[in-house]
């Protein structure tokens, strides 16, 4: 049986990991080769990188963090922020990683998800979806540009056209629960994974392990993502997936 | 040394970084040269996209001849994910096409209630115990991405997973080689099989 992951997220600057809640008040937290590794041993099923700061500058710094990580550390790599073009793709996939994450991207030009996923395979391609309940109406709407910007395109919508386009994941953040830690959104998520038929990975609200059996409980969930709880060392991934197993929820813990 | 066969099938640099990893000198072929044979100890057919190109590719860059000389001298040969199913009788993504006949079977879209593609970490049944299983947990977590199988379990078949049916993960025939995932990406497991692997030679 296929497990359900745990990811945890980095998110990086100028080429190292850093630490901030709410992208404010960022503090170095260390060399990504090094945090990479510590996740790998503690259970981590994949890893996530976030470049916060992508510039077309950056872009090379970038691609040697990977090439570094991927040399050490063997678990799938995703790797976002920043990327435009199927150039952008091309440069990351061959630095080493397994998989490129677009959002506002997409959202501006949905052609290159499907011009990535025709060159490089749907499994490399992940549509990124930040969205956040409508205020008046039914249902979610997307945001761009790191939650920042409305888009008036629904979310539902959305995530049928990225499935469509050739995504071959979706990486869902709730705005509205992101940075809570009151829990994943079980509603949007049970929505999302409704609508489509490709992994979706819950991402934004974990602050518990509860959070973390709950939305594969309730939810179609495939994996969940989270960043700060993990750095900071609130919650180990080992305990996460040890509650999760006696919660009888399927996870990858190795017999030793 | 062990040769990794470039057909423009995708990133071989995980597998090659893997190899290099476990201690392993390796080496990217664009052509198969029969002449250079002896050089390697092992060969490596990584790949990932769709059967009937792959096999083309193939054909155009003089690696059916070669691997079928390289099979022969003993030596071990390794496919992984695509590179693991072009070892077959019959691919029957898109189109009907002959694979290279090394191992019995006909490879198939994946008939499952579950996702398809088969994303993630599945857990191997082994079925008959190997060398190459050395210094494994019991049910050992590998990481797959496809959307295709091998049709039946073969007497070849080593090891499978379970996904709405049963998957071929393993499948060994001397020192014709194949995994259905990607040894690669499947963390200290993944290294552990390379690292066995790399015992044969």
């Amino acid at each position: 049986m296929l497990k359900k992951r745990i990811i945890p997220c980095l998110d990086i600057k100028d080429g190292r990991v850093v630490k901030g809640v709410n992208f404010v008040e960022l503090r170095d937290a260390g060399d990504p080769v090094e945090s990479a590794k510590e996740y790998n041993d503690l259970g981590a099923d994949e890893l996530v990188f976030l470049d916060i700061t992508a510039t077309k500058e950056k872009r090379k710094t970038l691609a040697e963090l990977v090439e570094k990580v991927a040399a050490q550390v063997f678990i799938p790599l995703t790797v976002g922020g920043g990327i435009r073009t199927v150039e952008d793709m091309q440069f990351i996939l061959r630095a080493g990683a397994d998989k490129v994450s677009v959002n506002s991207a997409a959202v501006k030009n949905p052609e290159l998800v499907r011009e990535g996923a025709l060159k490089f395979g749907s499994q490399c391609i992940v549509g990124a979806v930040d969205a956040a309940k409508r205020e008046n109406a039914d249902g979610w709407e997307i945001f761009i540009h790191g939650g920042s910007k409305e888009t008036g395109i629904d979310l539902i919508e959305w995530v049928k056209e990225l499935e469509s386009l050739g995504a071959g994941e979706i990486l869902l953040t709730s705005i509205n629960a992101d940075g809570t830690k009151e829990g994943f959104d079980l509603e949007m998520l049970q929505a999302v994974t409704e609508a489509v038929n490709i992994p979706v990975i819950a991402s934004g609200g974990a602050g518990s392990i509860q959070h973390f059996i709950d939305v594969f409980k309730k939810t179609g969930a495939d994996a969940a993502l989270a960043a700060s709880i993990f750095h900071f060392g609130e919650i180990a991934i080992k305990d996460v997936k040890a509650e999760l197993e006696k919660a009888e929820v399927p996870v990858r813990i190795e017999e030793k | 040394m062990i040769a990794i066969i470039d057909y423009g099938a995708g990133n071989l640099n995980s597998i090659q970084k893997a190899l290099e990893f476990v201690g392993e000198e390796t080496v990217i072929l664009e052509e198969g040269k029969v002449e250079e044979l002896a050089k390697y100890d092992g060969l490596v057919l990584p790949g990932v996209g769709a059967f009937p190109g792959a096999m083309k590719r193939l054909k155009e860059n003089n690696f059916v001849d070669f691997i079928e000389k390289f099979v022969a001298t003993g030596k071990p040969f390794l496919g992984v994910c695509l590179g693991m199913q072009l070892l077959f009788e019959c691919g029957f993504e898109d189109q009907k096409t002959a694979g290279l006949g090394l191992l019995k079977g006909d490879i198939i879209k994946m008939e499952t209630e579950y996702k398809v593609p088969h994303m993630g970490w599945n857990q191997l049944e082994i079925i008959k115990d190997d060398p190459l299983f050395k210094d494994l947990p019991e049910n050992p977590h590998f990481y797959f991405v496809h959307s295709y199988q091998l049709a039946e379990v073969t007497d070849e078949v080593l090891a499978a997973v379970g996904y709405g049916s049963t998957v071929p993960a393993v499948i060994r025939k001397d020192n014709v080689i194949a995994f259905q995932f990607h040894p690669e990406k499947s963390g200290d497991n993944g290294i552990q099989l390379l690292q066995n692997f790399r015992e044969l030679l």
